[in-house]
């Protein structure tokens, strides 16, 4: 895993460089700033980034991400043609973008927190950068399988956009068909089985439940805050995130080993 | 002593296409191997094999005797120079070198020699790749594949873009590798430079080799005296 590291290097190196990312943190910057100046202080700027996290992120880290991965195919190969092998290039390319998108998001946010927030924002400002790096490595993932199993960009790009469609607006839809549909049954343990299966709502509902609005969820709220208060509940959150981590990169992994360049 | 590089029986299928069907070749140390053929006849799939970046169905290949498989270690004999160089837009040229030595390890004999022969001075090494020229990166390519003295080189349509000084300094740096000992596979479409080059030809086609042999034997199959000439008859038969 040596040489992942030497590839990892050198893809910070390279990105912290970019317009793109460097674009990024300071489009965070700006708008966390701007919302500590002029948006009320308090939990209500991080209820209002939350809203920007949720959508952000995870297209940003998604597009970005195939993007990268299928403009740096020959550069991958050449690479591949060195006494490197593929489990650790491809680790190294991996944490070589996910690592630099998460820094330009927790920075852009930290900095204006720091100097406008008080001692009360750190629990919720430091939820919502957690969630949010969590969002860009869980994205990064998807991102990167799509370029893997795709060898045309705009298939992977589709592919990764549906990914984020499904997962960012279309999944909310499904839950509100599911309650409407079954509403003469007790939904809350099934509502919150499906939660669990999606990301961007599982960084949604802990942020919810870190600014203590669960409670504007309804009875919904109080099983969650019931569920994801107790340190089981926060282990089923962060396993599930994991999960959404680590499986898109074990399958990318995999056809990346597998592949023919 | 084992062979640079042994080719055994090779086949390769994509979908309903056959990229290789059975391919046999030998390079041997010292002399320069063109494979030639026309689009399509599975050039780049072979080189592609060689490098681990195609994984064959069938067949063979090993590098001085290490079997081409999962391990990467073989590579270390191999220097690699692509028909089209791309490197990341952000680090400099120097930085670029660094990471593929970091990646190779070892010592880079040639580095100063070969930066002063293809004319990449300090100052240009020093800037984002994405400010240089297509024929610059060309050059950095050349010394990424020549620097590490490999024993085994492949160089795939090497001259493309490059000016003719460039190119001829280029030719004449592979010429003193092969005379120092390493095998060199070379691909070109320019009959010219295969003549210049190269000892022996592959004429490859629809994955088969349909010719195999030196430039004298080219030439005594086929009646022609030129290069260009004698592979454009033997794709005329081959039709």
């Amino acid at each position: 895993m040596k040489a992942a590291g030497k590839v990892l290097g050198y893809g910070l190196s390279n990105l912290l460089r970019n317009w793109w990312v460097l674009g990024y943190g300071l489009l965070f910057f700006l708008l966390t700033d701007a919302l500590f100046r002029f948006g009320g202080g308090g939990p209500r700027v991080v209820a209002s980034l939350m809203n920007v996290v949720l959508i952000v992120i995870p297209l940003v880290s998604v597009v970005f991400g195939t993007l990268y991965f299928s403009n740096s195919r020959e550069f991958i190969e050449l690479l591949l043609a060195q006494p490197v092998g593929r489990p650790a290039l491809f680790t190294g390319l991996y944490f070589g973008l996910a690592l630099p998108l998460a820094a330009a998001f927790a920075l852009g946010v930290a900095i204006p927190a720091v100097g406008h927030g008080g001692a009360d924002l750190v629990r919720p400002v430091a939820t919502l950068i957690i969630a949010g790096a969590l969002l860009t490595f869980v994205f990064t993932s998807v991102a990167f399988l799509a370029g893997v199993h795709f060898e045309d960009r705009a298939k992977g790009l589709g592919f990764a956009l549906l990914v984020w469609f499904c997962s960012a607006v279309l999944y909310d839809g499904l839950i509100l068909f599911v309650a409407m549909v079954f509403r003469d049954y007790p939904l809350e343990s099934a509502l919150l089985g499906l939660t669990v299966l999606n990301p961007v709502d599982l960084a949604r509902v802990l942020l919810l439940l870190t600014l203590d609005a669960a409670a504007l969820m309804g009875y919904t709220g109080a099983v969650f805050e019931r569920f994801f208060g107790t340190p089981l509940g926060i282990a089923a959150a962060g396993g599930a995130l994991l999960l959404w981590t680590v499986v898109p990169f074990l399958l990318g992994l995999r056809g990346f080993n597998r592949k023919d360049f | 002593m084992n062979a640079p590089l042994v080719v055994s029986g090779l086949r390769k299928q994509f979908g309903k296409l056959r990229a290789l069907e059975g391919i046999d070749m030998t390079l041997d140390a010292g002399q320069v191997t063109a494979v030639v053929g026309p689009n399509a006849a599975g050039k780049s799939t072979l080189i592609k094999c060689v490098l681990g970046l195609v994984r064959p169905d069938a067949g063979s290949i090993a590098v001085l005797g290490e079997a081409v498989g999962a391990d990467p270690h073989y590579r270390r004999f191999i220097g690699y120079m692509p028909q089209s160089a791309r490197f990341p837009d952000n680090l400099t040229g120097d930085e670029v070198l660094a990471l593929l030595g970091d990646l190779r390890g070892g010592e880079a004999p040639h580095d100063g020699t070969l930066r002063a022969s293809l004319g990449l001075t300090a100052e240009t090494l020093a800037r984002p790749v994405r400010t240089l020229s297509g024929g610059t990166r060309q050059k950095l390519s050349a010394i990424i594949a020549l620097r590490h003295d490999p024993q085994v080189l492949i160089l795939d349509e090497p001259t493309a873009g490059l000016d003719p000084l460039t190119s001829s300094h280029l030719k004449e740096l592979v010429r003193q590798r092969a005379a120092s000992g390493t095998a060199v596979l070379l691909t070109s479409h320019v009959m010219a430079e295969v003549e210049e080059l190269a000892d022996a030809l592959v004429y490859l086609v629809d994955g088969r080799v349909r010719f195999r042999g030196s430039l004298d034997e080219l030439r005594l199959k086929t009646g022609q005296r030129r290069v260009e000439h004698a592979v454009a008859q033997l794709m005329r038969e081959v039709a």
